[in-house]
């Protein structure tokens, strides 16, 4: 028996692979299964976009990531018959003015340097693909490849096709303690009740830290990252959007974007706080957000508020995901995705899966294991 | 390094410092590079916001990463009111257990400059209740004799907007806030690359606060070491004096009594 803590994009991801290849699984999820930092993440699939320096490492996982999407989609929609609202109209970056200008200019230049297919628009030529955008905007990179889905579909699609293949699913169970003997996993605790398992999977987001019972070696150093958002509702069949746009930021909101739906949900994100598990909305982070949004898309002053909310991105010490197996027999990581859960569900899922399956550690999922935050010791002088 | 060139460090309200390097803690790719970065800059102390983070972390959080290692120096940015940056102060000092902070009170968000009436008003009393204050202020000599003369233990002039990395807008003030304040002058704000740093330490300034030069660099870690180098060279070269500038050049062999061909 797999145990998988965590019901979120992750989880149930490596928990349908599992399931799928004829294993029993079993998936613990404490609240309701994808209601976490899946709920709350806006579904972009913006590799190049959100390229960021320093953190080249993460480029080639999140590219090929980018890639499987459109087939775990389909695969999603056969086994699940829920649509995820796959859409691959692209992703523009705006400038408003002439600093975000050279700041995007200094950025393209520093993706030509990645690689990336990317292209430079006038702000003319952003305003033909996006007619609503601000008369501000003089300048855009463009990346057809980046895409988005919807998160919640997503998650909604994949608990459908997990149950479908036979993983259980137990919702509302806690997981109070990671059960080791010696260096080996032997199940989980919840309650008073003891699941034994050859594997314990931690995909448990931003908690995934604090679970009692890992030992110190192997906790992942991930912790939350509070993300504030907004939702507003277009005009049916009259969308004020069609591409996913990022905007210029400041403090709380560092770049604001959006991510318009096929079912007329306009979601404006996001704050990024270091505020521990506190979830609440504040003036200041929604004021952040519509202020900025507004400059870049003066419409939305129209538009009727859908919902409003906040989530905890789980955020590694380096921002790449933890995957793989750690230094304790049996227990293995698939946390710490940062703002990337929904971006690197597939390869997760698929590399995870292998490793339980097979004993396989893949060669792009070698880099992203827990010991690479063990400091080589320091040669003494 | 070498115990010949090895600078003298820096001594604020008492404390003796080896690097005259302050450092932030904001707007790094991630928490990895920027504690990679902080050790790489050599910085000893470590400015924090404290408005902006929680204190409870879970572990994982910016404390935790700091942990004892560094001289914590809160800071009260995103303050814009004296009344605002004592409340903050305050709130550090009882969560940190520090009496050190960098006041900050903004003028408006688009140049981030400080409100100097409020910020005369905010180091008044926090002076007064004991702290140890670091006022970031205009590069204004009379600005930094008042926080001088209120008890400031260092004085904190601006050399360009904050995060703008122009360089060294006004050499001639900080020049004259050098010769007109007894307190340590450090330079926060502005600092884009390793050579303005260094043109600032030349200037005879005691020490240079920054962070978004290293943050957003391409490579922090890098730009963290050229930090620490253009930091401790631009020292160096003021300690041993430069020659004066010339028009004209002067030989370096003189040609007196040299054999005629």
């Amino acid at each position: 028996m797999f145990v998988i803590v965590g019901g979120g994009i992750c989880g149930l991801a490596i928990g349908w692979r599992l399931a799928a290849a004829g294993r029993p699984v079993t998936v613990l999820e404490r609240g309701e299964a994808g209601r976490g930092a899946t709920w709350a993440a806006a579904g972009m699939l913006a590799p190049q976009a959100e390229a960021e320096h320093a953190e080249e490492a993460l480029l080639p996982l999140a590219m090929e990531s980018c890639a499987r999407w459109r087939g775990f989609a389909d695969e999603l929609l056969a086994a699940s018959g829920i649509d995820v609202d796959y859409r691959d109209e692209g992703t523009i970056v705006v400038a408003l003015d002439r600093d975000d200008r050279e700041h995007l200019e200094h950025r393209f230049d520093y993706f030509r340097t990645l690689g990336l297919d990317l292209e430079w628009l006038s702000g003319y030529e952003a305003r033909q693909r996006e007619p609503c955008l601000a008369r501000a905007v003089t300048a855009a990179i463009y990346s057809a490849s980046d895409h988005q889905v919807d998160s919640r579909r997503a998650a909604a699609a994949l608990k459908a096709a997990y149950l479908a293949a036979g993983g259980i699913l137990r919702e509302g169970v806690a997981v109070d303690e990671i059960l080791v003997s010696g260096n080996r996993v032997t199940g989980v605790r919840a309650g008073d009740e003891e699941i034994a398992a050859e594997a314990v999977v931690i995909a448990a987001g931003a908690w995934s830290r604090n679970i009692p019972g890992i030992p110190e070696a192997a906790r992942p150093p991930v912790r939350p990252l509070k993300g504030q958002m907004i939702a507003l509702r277009m005009e049916t069949g009259n969308p004020i959007l069609r591409h996913v746009v990022w905007g210029p930021g400041l403090s709380l909101v560092p770049q604001v974007y959006f991510a318009p739906k096929s079912d007329g949900r306009l979601l404006i994100g996001a704050t990024v706080e270091e505020m521990g598990f506190d979830t609440g909305l504040t003036g200041g982070g929604l004021f952040e957000l519509l202020r900025q949004a507004y400059e870049a898309l003066p419409g939305i002053y129209e538009l009727p508020v859908d919902e409003t909310w906040a989530g905890l991105r789980p955020a590694s010490r380096d921002d790449a995901p933890i995957l793989g197996p750690t230094s304790v027999d049996g227990l293995v990581m698939a946390t710490g995705h940062h703002r990337n859960g929904i971006l690197l569900a597939p390869v997760t899922a698929d590399y995870v899966a292998r490793y339980l399956l097979d004993g396989e550690v893949a060669a792009a999922m070698r880099p992203f294991m827990l010991d690479r935050f063990r400091r080589p010791v320091e040669a003494t002088a | 390094m070498d115990a010949k060139v090895a600078h003298k460090g820096l001594t604020i309200a008492g404390k003796s410092f080896g690097s005259r390097l302050m450092i932030g803690t904001s707007r790094y790719p991630n928490q990895q590079v920027m504690m990679d970065a902080i050790e790489a800059s050599g910085a000893e102390i470590v400015t924090v916001a404290v408005r902006r983070v929680s204190l409870e972390s879970g572990g994982e959080g910016l404390f935790d990463m700091l942990g004892d290692r560094f001289h914590l120096l809160p800071n009260t940015a995103g303050c814009y009111t004296a009344r605002d940056a004592v409340l903050t102060a305050e709130l550090a000092r009882e969560a940190l257990g520090t009496d050190w902070v960098k006041l900050e009170v903004i003028g408006d968000d688009e140049t981030l400059f400080p409100d100097v009436e409020q910020l005369l008003r905010g180091a008044e009393e926090l002076v007064k209740k004991g702290f140890i204050v670091l006022p970031y202020c205009n590069d204004d000599p009379i600005t930094c004799r008042k926080l001088e003369d209120m008890g400031c233990a260092a004085v904190m002039p601006l050399a360009a907007p904050i995060g703008s990395g122009m360089g060294i807008r006004n050499p001639y003030n900080l020049r004259i806030i050098r010769e007109q304040v007894s307190v340590p002058v450090i330079v926060d704000a502005g600092v884009g690359t390793a050579s303005d740093a260094a043109v600032a330490m030349e200037l005879g300034m005691d020490g240079i606060l920054l962070n978004t030069a290293v943050a957003g660099a391409r490579d922090p870690v890098g730009m963290a070491r050229a930090m620490r180098l253009g930091i401790e060279a631009g020292r160096l070269a003021f300690e041993s004096g430069r020659i004066p500038r010339k028009l004209y050049a002067t030989a370096s062999t003189p040609i007196e009594g040299a054999i005629e061909l």
